[in-house]
């Protein structure tokens, strides 16, 4: 039960990505509806990471357009993606280790900050009216997330599955429309696990957002996801349902193993 | 604001508007929420009160009606109790960590009709149990996170509930409805209905009047001279007796204000910035406290280290008695007064309890170092004795007179008397009425004369203070003829940081032996300092070197049993180790920690039988139960140590 519409927030239209000879991602094509939550899964090296390192634009592929809101884009920077409302987590977390909690995630809320340099440093009037009105939305979510007891903390000293919590803070306070994961539940354990994937939903059904995630736990990917597009060796092998996606031979194979050995015989 | 009008107000929704009118801009009650403490006057507080009472009438509620109130200690929930009240219901506060098949029980046996509620976990909690549940009209919740899509046709948002009543409220016939429903309580009705926790059997739901608690809470605030000025915060479980008590009559009563922490986890924290004067909290967190800061004394440099060292010995030796206004020479309140500033003042601030006037502690034993510490370092803690039966207290300690081991003189008009078999049993003006539903169980516990048995055995010593030994049903005997108190011997054990937790048997035994948890925390930085490498608590709890560490402490123990007279037979001659950590989830413990010995005994009866048969390895194989309800299996082999038993002079042992 997410928040899934039919409207089409973004669009992939026969997107080719190669490093010189290596292809990382070949022609494929597929669309993220608003509300929905898309999981894009496939082996290891099966070039998931470089998907959405193509929707953000980390990578420009050589080949084919993406659609966001309508607009065909070309050559985006990240930082003008996050503007646009696209805000990710990483795989290997990437946040301000020496910083708190509580500063990661405003460092989130950057880009809505309008007040220049100076402005802040004087920190009166407007300036301060304004980190207030944003200090306020951090707590927000961090109330959302249940890190309150670690707010202070710097992030380096916390454990793993709250440092993937915190990210996740950090994406939530550019209060995106589209929210990528990179395995958000990487090395966690069971009970770590079910928390993220509490919130995830939550993410959805609270905010409306958006969620493209990849994901390796097929129990949480079938379990939270709408729609699931399954990439083995940079080119797309199916996509639909979960329920279609499992029953598909071209999945079972590429997850067991066997359609290669036939190949390479 | 004169004592006497407020003596006339017999029911708490009428003492709430009573300090709406006299004290109503003081704060009533603070949460934080978003990093902010949020704070409500009484004024606001029976505003919210009297609009959710008409917003629940507005659903049907009636006199006599059961809510359950469900959920972490917050604002609203304390006042969705007066509003029941106000109403003429009668609020049941339920342990909002229980599991399903828990909560189902206390809601199915007391005929819930509503229920309030913190969030979705709780509604979810209910739902599931929906179908036994055929006298539930409505479910409101305040957290609608994750709800939106639950079907409401019973489940109501508690905001727009309150909204509605405020709405019901402009109508002037409502308003003197509602009014009429206030006046109409009287003090000999059922205020609350309180499950206990049960250490055996279910749960029992106890019955107690305005009368009883507010005897009991009047007899509390004029023990130690509580106002309107002091601080308390709420942070014990809403559905045991000391936290209805404290959170709710007495700060009903005197009128200060009570302090919800942000989460169960910030705590500490949150004590820290409100700095409580009244502070209450069960031996356990006094224990933790002291962990903790030993824990991280030993990371400190060696100057911090030597001056904390030595002035904790000044405190050890002048503390209590400066406390205890005793004759004291000047160089020591003087050495006494600079390791204030240097040690204590700080340490107190660490705990948040630097405006503290008097703490309690009370539920089990605590250990007469940790007690001694917490007075040497200049914090009043004290013990008190009570039950829910009695709306908690029976005895209590006197400023002046504190002992560790002891609980205290019998409270102000509170009776006790020793039974032949040394049960005490008490008499007084809290006396609960009986259990709900349950006339053979209230027979089994009330005499005739009125006293409630406690179940507990004890004795008054020399000086008139009761000391407790055991629950009467655990004390056994051992089969040469040795008392048995199980409780004492673990307690002795529990009092060392690195063991949390002591099961002990001996019960028409030939000898004493017992289950032991490591505290992890404690042993887990000591395996840290040396080189002890361990990826889990099973494989801390199986290494050799923390085996020698407890069975140092298990020697020590039996020295202090042998110099006991009564106790000598009752040395611990072998334990083990257990390789999980006993939990409430599965049953191994009371919802307020308290050891479950028939349930452990049955459980790992295969561990009990190797520590008698003489082998050196038992092995365990059981369920356990993860916190979504899910189960694992866990298997294994567990080490068993035998202890050396200090030797009893002869004649002590013939005697």
């Amino acid at each position: 039960m997410t928040r899934a519409t039919g409207e089409i927030m973004l669009d992939v239209h026969n997107v080719s990505l190669r490093f010189g000879g290596v292809k990382a991602v070949t022609d494929i094509s597929f669309d993220i509806r608003k509300g929905e939550i898309r999981a894009i899964i496939g082996p290891n090296g099966a070039g998931k990471t470089s998907m959405l390192n193509v929707i953000n634009g980390v990578y420009h592929p050589q080949q084919g357009t993406i659609t966001f809101k309508g607009r065909v884009r070309k050559a985006m920077q990240p930082h003008q993606a996050a503007k646009s409302g696209i805000a990710r987590t990483f795989q290997n977390v990437a946040l301000f280790k020496g910083m708190s909690t509580l500063d990661n995630i405003m460092s989130g809320r950057f880009l809505k900050m309008h007040r220049n340099f100076f402005w802040q440093l004087i920190h009166l009037g407007p300036a301060r009216q304004e980190e207030i009105a944003h200090r306020r939305k951090v707590e927000e979510i961090i109330d959302f997330l249940e890190i309150q007891h670690v707010r202070k903390v710097p992030v380096g000293k916390l454990p793993y599955g709250l440092q993937k919590r915190v990210e996740l803070g950090r994406a939530l306070a550019m209060e995106p429309e589209l929210l990528l994961l990179d395995e958000p539940m990487a090395g966690m354990n069971l009970e770590e696990k079910e928390d993220m994937s509490r919130f995830i939903l939550d993410v959805n059904h609270e905010f409306g957002t958006t969620i493209a995630l990849i994901e390796h736990d097929m129990g949480v990917v079938m379990d939270l996801s709408d729609r699931v597009v399954v990439l083995d060796y940079g080119r797309k092998i199916a996509d639909g349902t979960p329920d279609e996606v499992k029953s598909n031979q071209n999945v079972i194979d590429a997850y067991l193993g066997v359609a290669h050995q036939e190949k390479s015989r | 604001m004169s004592e006497l009008d407020q003596a006339t107000e017999n029911t708490f929704p009428k003492l709430i508007l009573h300090n709406a009118l006299t004290r109503g801009r003081r704060p009533a009650m603070r949460h934080k929420d978003f990093g902010i403490w949020q704070s409500w006057n009484w004024a606001e507080a029976a505003d919210f009160i009297k609009a959710l009472a008409a917003g629940l009438a507005g659903l049907g509620a009636r006199r006599d009606d059961k809510i359950a109130i469900i959920g972490s200690n917050r604002p609203y929930l304390y006042w969705s109790i007066a509003a029941a009240q106000s109403l003429g219901a009668v609020p049941v506060p339920i342990y909002s960590d229980s599991v399903a098949e828990e909560m189902a029980f206390v809601l199915e046996h007391a005929e819930v009709r509503f229920a309030i509620v913190e969030d979705q976990e709780q509604v979810d909690k209910i739902l599931s149990v929906e179908a036994r549940l055929p006298a539930l009209a409505a479910v409101l919740y305040e957290e609608k996170r994750g709800l939106r899509d639950y079907d409401h046709k019973r489940l109501h948002a508690l905001g727009h509930i309150v909204e509605a009543g405020r709405t019901a409220l402009q109508d002037k016939a409502a308003k003197a409805a509602l009014d009429r429903a206030i006046a109409q309580g009287t003090g000999q009705d059922i205020a609350v209905i309180l499950y206990t926790s049960g250490t055996t059997g279910r749960p029992k739901g106890v019955m107690l009047t305005y009368d009883n608690l507010i005897a009991s809470a009047r007899i509390g605030i004029a023990f130690d001279g509580l106002s309107e000025t002091d601080e308390i915060i709420a942070y014990l479980p809403m559905a045991w007796v000391g936290d209805h008590v404290f959170s709710y009559a007495q700060a009903i009563l005197a009128g200060y204000c009570v302090s919800c922490p942000e989460k169960a986890e910030t705590i500490i924290h949150d004590r820290r910035e409100i700095g409580p004067t009244y502070v209450f909290a069960p031996p356990r967190v006094f224990e933790n406290l002291l962990t903790l800061t030993m824990v991280r004394m030993e990371d400190a440099g060696r100057l911090k280290r030597w001056i904390f060292a030595h002035f904790l010995k000044v405190a050890r030796r002048w503390g209590e008695r400066i406390l205890s206004g005793e004759k004291v020479p000047l160089t020591a309140r003087l050495h006494y007064a600079l390791g204030d500033v240097l040690v204590y003042a700080p340490l107190r601030n660490r705990y948040g309890l630097s405006n503290i006037k008097v703490g309690y502690t009370a539920g089990e034993a605590i250990g007469a170092e940790i007690f001694s510490y917490y007075r040497s370092i200049g914090v009043n803690l004290k013990q008190l004795y009570g039950q829910t039966e009695a709306s908690v207290y029976i005895t209590l300690q006197p400023d002046g007179e504190i002992k560790p081991d002891t609980v205290g003189r019998p409270a102000p008009s509170v009776d006790i008397r020793l039974a032949p078999s040394g049960e005490v049993e008490f008499n007084g003006p809290g006396v609960f009425q009986g259990y709900f539903k349950d006339p053979e169980k209230t027979a089994e516990v009330k005499t005739r004369d009125g006293y409630v048995r406690t179940g507990d055995v004890g004795f008054f010593d020399a000086s008139g203070h009761l000391k407790i030994i055991d629950r009467a049903k655990d004390v056994g005997r051992l089969s040469q003829g040795g008392l048995f108190p199980p409780k004492y011997i673990e307690n002795k054990l529990k009092f060392y940081p690195n063991i949390k937790e002591a099961v002990a048997f001996g019960d028409a035994r030939d000898h004493v032996a017992c289950f032991i948890n490591i505290d992890q925390v404690a042993v887990g930085n000591w395996a840290e300092r040396n080189n002890v490498a361990h990826a889990s608590y099973q494989e801390l709890a199986a290494d050799p070197r923390v085996y020698d560490m407890i069975a140092k402490h298990v020697e020590e123990v039996n020295q202090a049993l042998a110099a006991e007279p009564q106790m000598a037979g009752a040395q611990i001659a072998r334990f083990l180790i257990l390789p999980k950590e006993l939990d409430a989830d599965d049953g191994e413990l009371t919802r307020t920690q308290k050891v479950r010995r028939s349930f452990i005994t049955e459980r790992y009866a295969s561990l009990v039988k190797a520590l008698y048969d003489g082998s050196e390895k038992g092995t365990i194989r059981t369920e356990v139960t993860f916190e979504d309800g899910r189960k694992g299996l866990l298997e294994g082999e567990v080490v068993i140590r035998d202890v050396a038993v200090t030797p009893v002079p002869r004649l002590e042992a013939a005697a």
